[in-house]
């Protein structure tokens, strides 16, 4: 059943955008980063002080890699949904709203792309 | 015609400031504090991790700004601000299988959150230094 005004529909208005999606999507990389922070945690501390050779080889090893690339992207997914939601409470003037959650959008695909191409490089060349 | 009146005088409720704190209203903001800060965190991972792109002399660079006491200082917030996130965030994911909504139970959790939080932050301070011979 369609519980949607069709004005409100044409204006885009609404909770139900997308709303389980978000909600949905925050959840399932909240899990998953459960064990992936607990992961990078102990492997940090065991990178503590350690020369660009030793980071190499760390990151050479494939479970490492594996790991670190998909604990950057389930990272930043999970920042930038999160970001949003602050910004949605905060931020009331929608021009404001649009552009800062599409900037947190933007800066958290970056990072992802450098932190992953970054670790290839090494890991690659070593 | 009807002219547009002064929106009647109603009574407010009472502003944030004048309610007690308590452990679930402390913790509920703590909880978007610390992932605020994380996402700051993830920045200087993106430095840290990116700059071993750059290659040897860069990276070494950044490893020695992150063992700098402003370093330190600063990854000793985000690890705390993690840790909290961390177990506070398993608590939210526990109230939404429905478990864990007696205030009892929300206070007994609530201060669970912050103990391990504290005592991580310190054990993984602890092990970090000892793995560095301590200076």
């Amino acid at each position: 059943m369609q519980m949607r005004s069709s004005l409100g529909k044409v204006r885009g208005l609404g909770s139900t955008k997308s709303g389980v999606v978000h909600w949905w999507a925050q959840r399932i990389t909240a899990v998953a980063l459960v064990p992936l922070s607990i992961w990078f945690v102990i492997a940090a501390i065991g990178l503590v002080g350690a020369d660009y050779g030793t980071f190499q080889d760390w990151i050479s090893l494939h479970g490492n890699l594996v790991l670190l690339i998909a604990f950057t992207a389930v990272l930043f997914h999970h920042a930038q949904l999160g970001l949003q939601v602050v910004i949605e409470d905060y931020i009331h003037g929608e021009a404001l709203k649009v552009a800062s959650i599409v900037a947190v959008k933007f800066v958290a695909a970056m990072c992802t792309i450098s932190i992953i191409f970054a670790a290839l490089r090494v890991a690659f060349a070593g | 015609m009807a002219t547009a009146k002064e929106p009647r005088k109603r009574p407010l409720s009472p502003h944030l400031q004048i309610y007690r704190p308590q452990i679930t209203s402390v913790l509920s903001i703590t909880h978007r504090l610390t992932g605020i800060g994380l996402a700051v965190g993830a920045l200087f991972l993106t430095y840290w991790l990116s700059s071993a792109g750059y290659g040897p002399e860069a990276f070494e660079t950044a490893q020695a700004v992150l063992a700098s006491w402003f370093g330190r200082l600063v990854l000793l917030g985000f690890t705390f601000c993690l840790y909290f996130h961390l177990a506070n965030g398993i608590r939210h994911l526990a109230w939404d299988a429905g478990w864990g909504f007696e205030l009892p139970t929300l206070r007994l959790t609530g201060w669970l959150v912050v103990i391990v939080a504290a005592i991580a932050t310190v054990v993984t301070f602890a092990v970090g230094y000892s793995m560095r011979g301590g200076y």
